[in-house]
């Protein structure tokens, strides 16, 4: 296949992929004040997507680390990157309609590792690099984030119980507009550049960059235009998941939560980790529940994240893997991988339909039972 | 080779400006709160009871509001909300124009 056809065919998968990442990442920003009812849901998702659109904009270290920090760039060929994306894909759009929050920064890194452990070797992978700034960081992420949600929540309670209840209710409403802005800010900060990164390491193997090269700006612009898209369409299932399984959320924990989400993520996009925003979300979620009151925190739904965080990587690594194999077989073969993934998406959001959650039906759900007193 | 001292500086900066942002926000509407309370808003019932809290939830804080002045809950609010406009803003503009 000629190499400009399959540049183009992996700039429009990893789009579609971040495409996925937004509305699969909705939830992460916005899931706790759509659960309070700060933000009205259709709201929600028009400002988490304007300000993903705009964290796309700010900074370019996590697109630098994807795009040199992972796999051998010079062992690899678009259609290995190719195979990755879709393994990604695949992984997002299965845990989307089962309604999991797993991260799509570790499909996307499960699935180039796959495509290019089996295209390349096992030499092509920088185990270095997967260990020190997509591993740990992602063990690491959801325990601190959890931890500040958690100290936060306490004290946000210990300090408004002295305060008139109506006052700091409403306070904590308003708020928590501007912490999930800001997460919906910190996620386009962190996770559009995970595209950026993909489509300059493409543009880079291809031999259209320079190697260690920064996406140019229509890259930047069409990622996030991309994950705003996404955004805005609002994974519903997921919000639902985040915002009414995990917990009973209240506006001060929403705050809390929100708060340690944005000051993690927007902290460590500084500094180039490509960590989970999801993992950061979901970890402060749960800090903040039991920074009120322990009993609330639904350790079941927990637990279930906790397997499909696990599987995630190497989920998505085994369907890139096998994506990339029969890739390799040439024009043919990445055609048919191509083929099976539109048909895979299509018969997902058919099933989706069956049990259909929308911006009208996302907060209808029982509420956690909840025992004890407010801390 | 693992960079700790870049994962540390990611928690404790992290842990600092989320605690200290909500502290500074709950702090703010405990000012916030005497001073409504000085314009006569209450939460109080004419019998003397609580009301219900405005949503239905479960009580944040008091039915009747801090024993503060007005003047001093204005001036707590002030200072702890420009305080938590300041730390945004220093985040963000690291973000922008570091690179």
């Amino acid at each position: 296949m000629d190499i400009t056809v399959i540049v183009i065919v992996v700039i429009v998968t990893a789009l579609a992929f971040d495409f996925t990442n937004g509305f699969h990442d909705t939830a992460n920003a916005m899931a706790t004040s759509i659960a309070t009812g700060a933000l009205k849901p259709r709201t929600a998702v028009i400002i988490a997507g304007a300000l993903n659109l705009v964290g796309a904009f700010l900074s370019i270290q996590v697109a630098k680390t994807i795009s040199s920090g992972l796999v051998d760039e010079t062992k690899i060929t678009p259609v290995v990157i190719f195979a990755g994306l879709c393994g990604a894909i695949v992984w997002n759009l299965v845990t989307w309609l089962l309604g999991l929050p797993s991260s799509s920064s570790h499909a996307l890194f499960g699935g180039l590792i796959g495509a290019t452990w089996v295209a390349a070797g096992a030499d092509a992978v920088k185990f270095g690099g997967v260990l020190t700034k997509v591993l740990l960081p992602a063990l690491l992420s959801p325990l601190v984030a959890g931890v500040i949600a958690l100290i936060a929540t306490y004290l946000g309670y210990r300090i408004a119980s002295r305060g008139r209840d109506a006052t700091v209710k409403t306070g904590f409403r308003y708020g928590q507009v501007l912490s999930a802005s800001m997460v919906a800010l910190a996620h386009g900060t962190n996770d559009a550049q995970k595209t950026m990164g993909v489509i300059t390491l493409t543009l880079i193997v291809a031999g259209l960059l320079p190697p260690d090269a920064g996406p140019p700006f229509w890259v930047i612009l069409s990622a996030g235009l991309s994950i705003a898209l996404g955004t805005y369409l609002g994974g519903w299932r997921i919000i639902q998941t985040l915002g009414k399984r995990v917990s009973e959320i209240q506006t001060p924990q929403g705050f809390a939560a929100e708060t340690a989400s944005a000051a993690v993520i927007l902290t460590s996009a500084n500094l180039g980790f490509a960590l989970s925003t999801t993992q950061v979300a979901t970890g402060s979620i749960f800090g903040a529940g039991a920074g009120r009151r322990l009993a609330s925190v639904q350790w079941g739904v927990a637990g279930q994240m906790a397997l499909a965080w696990l599987l995630t990587l190497p989920a998505a690594a085994a369907v890139g893997a096998v994506a990339s194999w029969v890739a390799s077989t040439g024009t043919v073969g990445t055609i048919i991988v191509a083929l099976v993934l539109i048909a895979l998406a299509g018969g997902i959001y058919a099933l989706s339909r069956r049990r259909p959650v929308t911006a009208d039906n996302v907060n209808d759900v029982p509420a956690p039972a909840t025992v004890g007193a407010a801390a | 080779m693992i960079n700790w001292g870049a994962l540390g500086l990611v928690g404790l900066v992290s842990l600092a400006v989320g605690v200290i942002v909500v502290v500074l926000v709950a702090t703010a509407l405990v000012g916030l709160s005497a001073r409504e309370l000085a314009e006569g808003e209450t939460d109080v019932s004419p019998d003397g009871g609580a009301s219900a809290t405005i949503d239905g939830t479960p009580p944040v804080g008091l039915a009747t509001g801090p024993a503060m002045s007005e003047g001093a809950g204005t001036a707590v609010a002030a200072v702890c909300l420009l305080a938590v406009v300041a730390i945004v803003i220093y985040g963000l503009s690291l973000i922008i124009f570091h690179h």
